[in-house]
């Protein structure tokens, strides 16, 4: 009895679970190499041809020596699950291939260009957080003409399509009234159109989500309590509520963050910003597929970082959640 | 007339006086008046009761008292006042500088009224940065501690630290008495400050009440509950639909009740009736026939054995990682048409023990066999067919009902499956209907649309629907105003009288299950402590702690009143 307890503390220690957490985020990473590597095998033409074609920039078929040359130096002449095996070994190396058409590793590209890229992911994140926190602070909750005009704007924000926004802004902020530039580069004023296209979208949905969760807390009981004791309601709404109705927000933040970096690579190209959206564009149209399938495995690693950052962070802001 | 009651100096002046308050919601035809010109004052050291059952606005008129009726809510009165301040028309502002200091507040249900995500001391202490009471942290942490053992709750350092679930529902709603007393307030507005409590946490808290009173304080206490008042009101103001059926000194009120409404209150306490009689009015039996069944004492049962519980053992993990011990070796019987009440505090495992005899929850050890043959021990598919014979009722019948579902369909669907037509199975659910006192036109209503009362007479003739053996009803009438729970302990009592079932009635409140159990088994922490026929029970306990959770049973005292006698016990052994 004594023994099976002293197992069970062991079990629910907070290290225990963190490495829990982490092989399980290892079996994501996994299956989306595996994702990767069939996506490679499965994708219809024969990929010593395509090899050829995008290395030489001819599309007529090549001849049989120049196939088995490329077959028998990429071993696509080898059974499948020799060179299942050999890509996994690759990857727990660090290496994720050869890109098809510059010939150089596709972890250094996307190494190269992924910083802007996540940047400008989590600027957006941090400033859609912003907005939804500020006008759901003033609007929850209240009856007036400035509270309906701005939960219309967030619904309105929200159903929005962010590359449509990109363009509305990159023509009245940029070309007509010429305060930011129209192609930023990666300097800090460059992110500041880029950052609202993406964030706008995103703090029009979390602000309607945190506002609902607001509404309905400020009705709590202890609320009141707080209010008994002669706090004032701006006092009430920061210091008992917010906290509360952050918390779904909290939650949808990985997700967020995920849609945030497929959403940045969209706007990377409408505002022709260095990142990784220009590279898996130009990759996907010209079949470069170990650099596709080099993002996958990347975004796969970093989705689980993010909803591990998630769910500490749910952890400070609400004690009560037990590690499971 | 004052028969030992202490009277409050008469030279003091009225600290709060309230003249024809009156509170709407809504404006123009939507209006809807909750309070109907009340008055009431309340002097330094003295206890003023508001008590009433849900909806007859004793709660809106506690709120309109701090402002805090809410948004959409008119407050008129022809005078209110505190102290020397006119309280009608006060600036938001000026509200806030009596909130907490001048006036403190505790919420019903201390639960949801502690912000869950915030530690204990910084509610206690919050009032005292509000109104700028202390200079240091170090002093608002003392200040904090030392409120914390003014209302008594053990441990003070370590509970600081913890959030409200971390308490025990007794010592949660001291912080919370604690947070409103923190500016040493003239006057404490306590909105049904025991209702969600065990017996013991309950006397804890009426003695740290009667105990703030006596410091000189004035206090207005809202209940529905007349026992629990009759402790420590000096005076009583009975509502009813927003509007004051009776006013008076608590001994007048309690002795010689002019009001019928008061008197029919008063005789819904089961504390304050003999066992097994009458407790409401005759609204569900129509017949006299059945009235004079009613009010004879069930004579002793000794039918065969229905229901066998051998050493059951329930274990769950606890918070941190241990297994504990929720039932732990409990044995008993129920035999045919008798009625076991189960007593204990919450944590004391008649849940999870109702749970295993319904089969929804397998025990560690130990079996349950019902009605002479394996129960718990089949499978689940073997268990099906005879699943109907035992029926539940909850605490909550509306948690246990689809809401889109109507009246009509909840219990049809509980019928078996014998009844075969369509026909037959809506005269069988008019007959439960019937049975339970109503009326045929709530077929088609949805359960929102039911009064608390409605709701759990739907889930008792659900419960009914299959003719089961046993019903168990968990908690079934603790959520109940006590004229509702008068009408269902009696509905109770004509069911099992006449369909001849019997109830495994399980509650934490001792004058109920006294009420209605032929025999009593009071657990504790999951063990059985004490067991018997329900008046020896009460008449001469055996253990300890029954002693200590009938002493602690707040009791209606009709003729005389004696001072709050229970014994207090540490809340860690309690």
């Amino acid at each position: 009895m004594m023994g099976s307890d002293a197992v069970r503390i062991v079990v629910h220690h907070p290290i225990v679970w963190f490495a829990r957490r982490i092989f399980s985020g290892v079996v994501v990473v996994w299956a989306a190499a595996t994702f990767a590597f069939l996506i490679q095998c499965v994708l219809p033409g024969d990929r010593a041809q395509i090899i050829i074609n995008v290395t030489s920039g001819n599309v007529g078929p090549a001849s049989s020596a120049e196939l088995a040359a490329i077959n028998a130096k990429y071993g696509f002449d080898q059974p499948l699950a020799v060179q299942y095996g050999k890509y996994m070994l690759q990857i727990l190396h660090g290496d994720l291939g050869e890109s098809y058409q510059q010939h150089r590793p596709v972890a250094a590209i996307i190494a190269e260009q992924i910083g802007p890229t996540i940047v400008l992911a989590i600027a957006a994140l941090l400033i859609a957080w912003l907005i939804a926190i500020l006008t759901t602070l003033f609007i929850a909750g209240r009856d007036n003409i400035w509270s309906k005009l701005l939960n219309d704007a967030q619904v309105f924000l929200a159903t929005v399509p962010p590359y449509w926004l990109a363009t509305i802004l990159l023509v009245l902020f940029a070309v007509k009234l010429g305060i930011f530039p129209v192609i930023g580069g990666n300097s800090p004023i460059g992110l500041v159109l880029p950052t609202l296209a993406l964030a706008l979208e995103l703090s029009g949905f979390f602000g309607q989500v945190v506002q609902n969760e607001f509404t309905r807390v400020l009705e709590q009981p202890f609320v009141t309590s707080a209010r008994a004791r002669g706090m004032s309601d701006f006092g009430v709404r920061l210091r008992h509520v917010l906290r509360h109705a952050a918390l779904p927000g909290i939650t949808l933040s990985g997700w967020a963050l995920g849609k945030l970096l497929s959403g940045a690579i969209l706007i990377e190209v409408v505002f022709a910003r260095q990142g990784l959206g220009g590279v898996l564009v130009a990759a996907t149209s010209s079949r470069d597929v170990p650099i596709v399938s080099g993002a996958v495995l990347i975004s796969a690693g970093l989705f689980v970082l993010v909803s591990l950052i998630v769910d500490l962070t749910y952890r400070v802001v609400d004690p009560r959640i037990k590690l499971t | 007339m004052s028969q030992g009651r202490p009277q409050p100096v008469p030279q003091q002046p009225d600290l709060l006086t309230v003249d024809s308050l009156r509170v709407s919601f809504g404006r123009g035809i939507a209006e809807n008046t909750v309070v109907r010109s009340i008055s009431f004052s309340v002097r330094p050291g003295q206890c003023l009761a508001i008590v009433g059952e849900s909806g007859s606005g004793k709660s809106v008129t506690a709120r309109s008292l701090i402002g805090l009726a809410g948004r959409y809510a008119n407050v008129h009165a022809r005078q209110l006042r505190f102290g020397g301040t006119d309280l009608i028309g006060l600036s938001d502002r000026a509200w806030r500088r009596i909130r907490g200091t001048e006036i403190g507040f505790v919420l019903q249900d201390a639960l949801v009224s502690l912000d869950p995500l915030r530690r204990i001391g910084k509610e206690v202490g919050e009032g005292l940065i509000l109104h700028g009471a202390v200079s240091s942290r170090e002093e608002l942490a003392q200040r904090v501690i030392a409120l914390l053992k003014l209302v008594g709750v053990p441990e003070p350092e370590t509970k600081a630290e913890q959030r409200p679930h971390q308490l025990s529902g007794g010592q949660r709603q001291r912080a919370l008495i604690a947070s409103a007393l923190a500016l040493d307030p003239r006057i404490l507005i306590a909105d049904e400050p025991t209702t969600a409590l065990d017996v013991t946490a309950q006397a804890h808290v009426l003695a740290l009440l009667e105990e703030t009173k006596t410091r000189g304080k004035a206090l207005i206490l809202i209940s529905h509950d007349l026992a629990v008042v009759s402790h420590v009101a000096d005076e009583i103001l009975v509502m009813r639909g927003g509007e004051v059926v009776e006013r008076g000194n608590a001994v007048q009120i309690f002795k010689d009740p002019v009001h019928p409404y008061t008197k029919q209150l008063l005789d819904a306490v089961p504390s304050g009736r003999p066992r097994g009689s009458r407790l409401s009015p005759s609204t569900i039996v129509r017949s006299p026939a059945r009235q004079t069944q009613l009010a004879v004492q069930s004579p002793p049962k000794s039918g065969p054995i229905l229901l066998e519980a051998t050493s059951l053992v329930k274990r769950f993990k606890g918070p941190d990682g241990t297994l504990r011990a929720a039932v732990d070796g409990v044995s008993f019987e129920l035999r045919s048409g008798e009625t076991l009440g189960i007593v204990g505090e919450s944590g004391s495992g008649k849940s999870t023990m109702a749970r295993m005899l319904l089969a929804l929850d397998e025990p560690d050890e130990g079996a349950v066999q019902f009605a002479g043959r394996p129960w718990t021990t089949l499978a689940e598919r073997e268990r099906r067919a005879r699943r109907r014979s035992l029926s539940i009722i909850y605490q909550d019948p509306l948690g246990s009902f689809d809401p889109r579902w109507t009246v009509g369909r909840i219990i049809s669907d509980s019928l078996s499956s014998d009844v075969e037509t369509r026909r037959k199975r809506q005269e069988r659910v008019i007959e439960l209907l019937d049975l339970v006192g109503l009326s045929k036109a709530l077929l088609d209503r949805r359960p929102l649309e039911l009064s608390g009362g409605q709701r759990q007479r739907v889930a008792i003739a659900r419960a009914i629907a299959p003719n089961p053996a046993v019903i168990v009803c968990d908690e079934p009438v603790s959520a109940l105003d006590v004229s509702i729970q008068a009408q269902v302990l009696d509905l109770l009592g004509y069911l099992r009288d006449h369909l001849g079932v019997s109830y495994l009635f399980i509650s934490h409140d001792l004058s109920v299950v006294r009420h209605i159990s032929d025999r009593v088994i009071v657990m504790r922490r999951g063990r059985i402590v004490d067991s018997g026929a329900t008046d020896e029970i009460f008449r001469n306990p055996q253990s300890e702690y029954t002693k200590s959770l009938i002493a602690a049973m707040p009791r209606l005292v009709r003729d005389q009143r004696i001072g709050h006698s229970a014994t207090i016990l540490e809340e860690g052994i309690a």
